[in-house]
Order: structure tokens, then sequence, then C-alpha cells
């Protein structure tokens, strides 16, 4: 029986041959902690009698959620998160690079076949880089920082096979927000996904990572894409490693196989208030929109301003709509800045801010009031996510996020002309 | 201990909202649970009741800040169809035990419980439900009172591999 690229990757770590199901002490290669978790994370640290981290060089430390501090509360978590890199000697971004994920990627702290954890759900974005990476709670964060090791249970895996090419203005987003629709909220709870197939081996880097964000929202533990060219393009300049193939046996054995053709994909977008409520776009064409936000880990990148950009035109957002933009990091605000995306969003209207998580934290800014709608390039719909429980939220591409806002209502971006 | 019962899909922003991270202490937390989908849960709780979930309890964010409110509101299990994967492991490591039982839909609103974790069932008011075993590797962490006690008992862990590549 072969191997899953999940196993092969714990195998690798372990030094022995591994099946899905096993629950192994596995080493861990990088870990990850930003302002919301990490206070609790060094906490339960000393309360386990840590006094000296496992490996400091391999913490990422940086602040996203609350920059710059936007309460005393804020404020007191960073000065202890502060205070805790320097005793320790751990490298902390501070809030000087953007969010988590994009940063931990810019930053190459996750490569092909290594184990990276993060204090955040969407730490299973790394396996765009060929990682196993998934999120985990404070506890547990404490524990990898002290031993810098932690238990795993290796998870089966889903394979994700895809064909076709994408339509103009149709791309990633509204493939896993289709394949979240089908896999449901729950569909792939403690699994991997495997996303492979001609679209994905098409697919750039920011795709990809836009899809192994979202895994977790099928309740995923890790998403990940077998390593190509495109992978090692992106790993050597931000790391120094020799590629090597890293991908699943022929005869591996997969929980389930799932297929997708993306060649008719219409737009998609998630109805409040849950995630795998994605319906195509004509379905919700005319819902009227409060505010519109392009960024979030999921969809900040200069590619997705790019989408954006190019529905746009030389157009204004409309008066009715206040438009939220953030990079989702300091190297895509300056992508964007010098491509002079920048000027032309604040031009039609938009707020430009600094890297962060902005509105999708639901306590930082950008709240909505009772009864008002938001449409978000995010990753979360919740009730309240965004602010009230009394606000709705939608979730769709950069490109369905544009065109909605010039016209004050969720729109077709095919229909932008 | 009585019964608070909820639905599917119930996700940790709406046990613990996103404008509360900031804080950790579990009395306080414990004040916002479900503050906006179930403002009367915070007021009436008591120590020693539960929460009786359908499928998919605890899903999105790996915010612990959920079942430390929990916890902290006197909550001492969640019984439910299903749990999402981080918030499953978290309830564990921090010491609010979480039941998955298939019939939880069965129990209702308000109805006793309590559970036998050896003999692997749940009495709901004389009814006899029977639980999903906790893994064994999880169970040693739950039989040490959560996390923070079982890793106080340790020196190192042996780690699969000798050393880091």
């Amino acid at each position: 029986m072969g191997a899953t690229i999940i196993e092969k990757i714990f195998a690798m770590k372990c030094k022995k041959d591994v099946c899905a199901g096993e629950v192994v002490m596995a080493p861990v290669d990088n870990a990850m902690i930003h302002d919301i978790t990490g206070p609790l994370a060094i906490q339960k640290f000393y309360e386990m009698g840590g006094k000296k981290v496992h490996s400091p060089e391999r913490v990422t430390m940086l602040f996203d959620h609350q920059v710059p501090a936007d309460s005393l509360e804020a404020a007191n978590n960073h000065a202890y998160m502060r205070n805790f890199a320097k005793e320790q000697g751990i490298y902390n971004y501070d809030i000087r690079e953007g969010v988590c994920h994009q940063v931990t990627m810019e930053m190459g702290k996750a490569a092909p076949g290594e184990i990276v954890v993060g204090a955040d759900s969407h730490t299973c974005m790394y396996g765009a880089a060929g990682a196993f990476a998934t999120g985990i709670g404070s506890t547990d964060m404490g524990f990898a920082l002290k031993f810098g090791a932690l238990y795993f249970r290796i998870p089966e895996t889903i394979r994700v096979e895809t064909t076709g090419s994408f339509q103009k203005r149709v791309g990633p987003k509204d493939l896993i927000l289709s394949i979240t629709a089908d896999i449901g909220a729950d569909g792939a709870t403690y699994k991997a996904i495997e996303f492979t197939g001609e679209t994905f081996e098409t697919m750039d880097m920011p795709g990809r990572m836009t899809c192994c964000n979202m895994a977790i929202e099928m309740g995923a533990k890790a998403g990940i894409v077998p390593p190509d060219t495109i992978t090692w393009d992106y790993i050597r300049h931000v790391r120094n490693v020799v590629p090597f193939s890293l991908e699943s046996d022929s005869n591996a054995s997969f929980i389930e196989n799932r297929t997708y053709n993306v060649t008719n994909l219409s737009p998609q977008v998630a109805e409040p208030h849950n995630v795998d409520l994605g319906v195509d776009v004509t379905k919700v064409a005319g819902t009227k929109v409060d505010q519109v936000f392009i960024g979030s880990c999921t969809n900040g990148r200069y590619e997705d301003f790019a989408e954006a950009a190019e529905v746009l035109g030389n157009r204004k957002f409309s008066d009715n709509v206040r438009v939220i933009i953030i990079p989702a990091s300091r190297q895509e605000y300056l992508k964007t800045l010098r491509a002079g995306l920048i000027e032309r969003f604040v031009m039609a209207g938009a707020l430009v801010e600094a890297p962060c998580c902005g509105p999708c934290m639901g306590g930082a800014f950008g709240l909505l009031a009772p009864g008002e709608v938001s449409l978000s390039t995010s990753n979360r719909n919740f009730k309240g996510r965004q602010g009230s429980t009394g606000a709705s939220v939608y979730l769709c591409s950069p490109a369905t996020a544009a065109a909605s806002g010039i016209y004050g209502e969720i729109t077709d971006p095919r229909e932008v002309k | 201990m009585r019964v608070w019962k909820f639905g599917d899909n119930i996700d940790t922003d709406a046990i613990m909202p996103g404008r509360y991270l900031s804080i950790y202490d579990p009395h306080v937390l414990a004040k916002h649970a479900f503050e906006g989908t179930r403002d009367e849960f915070a007021r009436e709780v008591k120590p020693g009741d539960a929460i009786v979930a359908g499928k998919n309890f605890g899903c999105g964010s790996s915010r612990e800040h959920a079942p430390i409110a929990l916890k902290g509101a006197g909550i001492t299990m969640v019984i439910a169809e299903s749990f999402a994967r981080i918030f499953y492991r978290n309830a564990i490591n921090v010491g609010l035990l979480p039941v998955v039982c298939d019939k939880a839909g069965s129990i209702l609103e308000g109805e006793n419980v309590m559970v036998d974790l050896i003999g692997g069932y749940l009495i709901v008011d004389g009814r006899k439900l029977s639980i999903e075993p906790i893994p064994e590797f999880l169970m040693r962490i739950v039989d040490s009172g959560g996390l923070v006690e079982y890793a106080c008992g340790l020196q190192e862990v042996p780690v699969c591999t000798a050393s880091h590549q």
C-alpha cells in the first residue's frame, strides 16, 4: 500500500513508516503565535513549568489582530509578548509585517515536507507551500513552545481532483467556496484535503494559498497542494532548501476522492451565516450592501487587488458603500502601491488601511451595525463575525467584491463591461 | 445539572465574540458567553450545567477563550453529535469534557444528565445513551485534569526522532 503526501511528511519527520489514524509525538519545524492567542500560550508555557523555549529560532511571533494597539488590554498583551520575545531570544515581527499567515509564508517559515503549527485556525494555509500545517489552541502551543513537539493524529486524506480553466473573472476563491458548499462545514473534520489536478497545477501561489486557507472551513486539519515547480520557484526566494520530490503514491489510500471541473463555474457567494452556503452570484445579485472588505489572509495579496482593480477600471465606488481595502502584508502593500493600485482605490473612494486582520477580526474596527450587510473577501461569515449579531456577511472573490462596490449591491463581475 | 440545548455548527465566534479576545480571565469571559446569540445563558447558567448540541460544535476560530469561558461559567461537559477538531482538543486541554453522543438530539432542554466515562454512557433523566470513547492518548490528559497538569509532570517528551533535522 502506498502513502499519502501527509503520511510521507510524518514518516520523514518520525523516521519510520506511519499511517493515517496513528498518534505520534512529532517535532515541530515552526510555531506561529499572534497577539490574540499568544499571551495565553505564553501563560500556559509558564504554568507547565516552562523556563526556556525549546527552539526559539523556530518560533514566529507577530501582532496582526489588534494593531496598532486599539485598547489598553491589547497594549498590555503586546507588551507582555514583547517581553517574552526578549527574554527567550525569539525574533518578533511585532506590528511591522502584517497578517500572520501571509508573513509566515513570506519569511519562508513553511516549506515542503515540514510540520508547522500556528495558534490560529487558518494556519492550514501553509499547505500551499507543501507543508503539513495545522491550527492549534493556546495550551497546545504552550506545550509546543516547551517541548518543541506535539501530539498529532495523522489524518486521513480527501483527494480533490480538478480539471478545466476558469472563465474570465472567476478564480480560486470561487472554486474553494464551491468545494466548501459541496463538502460541507464538517465534511472534512479531522481529515486533510489534498488539492490536485489540472486547475491546481496551473494555479499561482496566491490562489493556492486562498484555497488551502479555507480547508478549515470544511473542518479539515490541513489542506495541501503537492509541491511542484510553482511551489519551488516561490520557496527558493524565501528559503534556502534543495528541491525534492514529494507527492502521494499512485496506490495511496484516500478516504474519499472528489472531482471538480471549473470550466462552467460561476462566481460564488457564501450566504450568511455559514461558509458552506455558497451559491452562484446570480442567485443573490441585487442584494444591497453597506460595506465591502477586500483583504485578509484569504484574499489580501497583490494578485487579489489586481483582480479587483481590473474590474474597477477608472470607475468610482458607490457613495452608499464603505469600501475597506487592507493588504495582508507590508510586502503585498508595497507591490500594490508600486503598481499604482492604491492610488486607484483611494481615488475611487475606498479606505486603505495598513496591513492587519481588519474587520475579519470582529473587534478592532470596520464593525457592522444591526441590519447592515457586508460583502467580504475573507473566510468567515458567522453571525457576529464582523460586529453585530444582527448584521449579515456574504463572502466572495475580489472581483465580485469590486463589482459590488461599484453598484452598491451584489453584482456579477462578468456583467461589468 | 441542567441541559442547555444548542443546534448544529455552533461556532466559536458565537461562543465568544471577537471583541473580548484580549481578555483571558475565565470569569470575565463567562459573562460574555453566547452574547448576542443567546443572552440568557450567561445570566442563568449554574455550576455543573451541561451543553448539548448537534453536529460540528465549536467550529471556526482556534480561540481557546471559547472553552475557557464555558468552563468559567461552570459548564462541566459539552455533549454533541460531533465536534470541530480544534475545539475538541482545546476543551480537553483546559479540562472541559467533550462527549460525543450520536443520540444527543434526543436530549431535551432542561433535562438532567450524568456521564459515566468508564461505562461509556450518559444517564439522561433515567435513559441510558451510549457515547464514543475518548481516544486513549487524550484520556491521559483528561485523567490529569488538562494538558498543563499533564505537562507539569514531564521533563521532556519522547519525540519520534532523536532531534530536529
